[in-house]
């Protein structure tokens, strides 16, 4: 069987692995990680320059745009207003309409306040952007969001930069089977296993940060990585084996001597 | 007079453009965001908008992120 490329907004993606670009060494240990990822989206934030030093380095400089797809996200947002402020900027330094909506609360566990949004979402989707939403793992919001129009829902596996990977799978097997649009598991993935896992349950695609970032190896972790997502997603489509209660010999027991 | 740049006090010439106060920083153009009292500068016209004494400017641009 030949899988379908990622469609997120009418773009075309083969590759179904996302990864940011926080947390790294340095921008040249980034950009090599990206390489050996496959991936052909990463997350970026807005900052301010650093006024004081203008020459510091740039992340444009080492990824660059016209490769590879900045997904400029609302990372340090509490509210709708701050959300829309930033990307609105975003648009306009990039040009890009494609946007990553996360607005979070209690910097303890980093959970998205659903209720604001939600209220962001619309916010974005009527100012015309296409937007990629991380939000909780509950099926009616996920539904809600998916109704006002975004363009992909990315349910968290476990908290931000936690790497404890996925905590509940019934959750996120019930948003992929009732969404039409991709579902992207964002946040808690930690090792290969987690993200081979979230795409066996069905989800489009992967998005994660600190599991290759803060790997002793993060190049070779985003190798390991790209094979993950790989082996989950045809494990997915494959479609695995019934499970016994007992063994079943894999040898025919007929003709044994 | 007296603008304030990125939640910092900051002086510049009476008529200074957005594209003028990006060369004096030595910040490339190409690579940032500009904002101006809350409201978005767009580059196509960093040239014509001149700065006004009490300004809150915003320079922003993309750094790694999750």
């Amino acid at each position: 069987m030949q899988d379908k490329p990622l469609v997120i907004a009418g773009r075309e993606f083969a590759s179904r692995l996302i990864i940011g670009t926080g947390k790294y060494k340095d921008y040249a240990q980034n950009a090599a990680a990206l390489k050996a990822s496959g991936a052909e989206i990463v997350t970026v934030a807005m900052r301010r320059v650093n006024v004081s030093n203008p020459a510091e380095p740039m992340l444009v400089d080492f990824i660059n745009p016209k490769d590879t797809v900045y997904l400029p996200n609302t990372a340090g947002c509490f509210t709708g207003e701050d959300a829309v402020r930033t990307l609105r900027l975003a648009r306009e330094a990039g040009g890009w309409s494609l946007v990553k909506l996360e607005v979070l609360s209690d910097p303890k566990h980093l959970y998205p306040d659903m209720e604001e949004t939600m209220r962001a979402a619309k916010m974005l989707i009527d100012g015309g952007f296409d937007v990629m939403v991380y939000c909780s793992d509950d099926p009616v919001f996920a539904r809600k969001l998916e109704d006002m129009g975004c363009v992909a829902i990315m349910p968290l596996g476990a908290p931000i930069g936690s790497g404890l990977g996925l905590q509940n799978k019934v959750n996120i097997r019930l948003i992929v089977e009732q969404t039409s649009v991709p579902v992207i598991v964002d946040a808690g993935v930690g090792t290969a296993s987690d993200a081979t896992e979230a795409m066996e349950l069905g989800c489009a695609g992967v998005l994660m940060n600190t599991a290759i970032a803060e790997a002793q190896d993060p190049v070779m972790m985003a190798r390991a990585m790209k094979h993950a997502v790989i082996a989950g997603r045809d494990a997915y489509l494959a479609g695995r084996m019934a499970k016994k209660r007992y063994a079943d010999p894999s040898s025919p027991l007929a003709g044994l001597i | 007079m007296k603008i304030t740049l990125n939640g910092e006090p900051h002086t510049v010439e009476d008529g200074t453009t957005v594209a003028a106060l990006l060369e004096a920083l030595r910040i490339p153009l190409v690579k940032v965001a500009v904002e101006r009292n809350l409201a978005i500068v767009p580059r196509s016209t960093f040239d014509s908008v001149h700065l006004e004494k009490g300004d809150r400017i915003e320079i922003v641009r993309f750094i790694g992120g999750g």
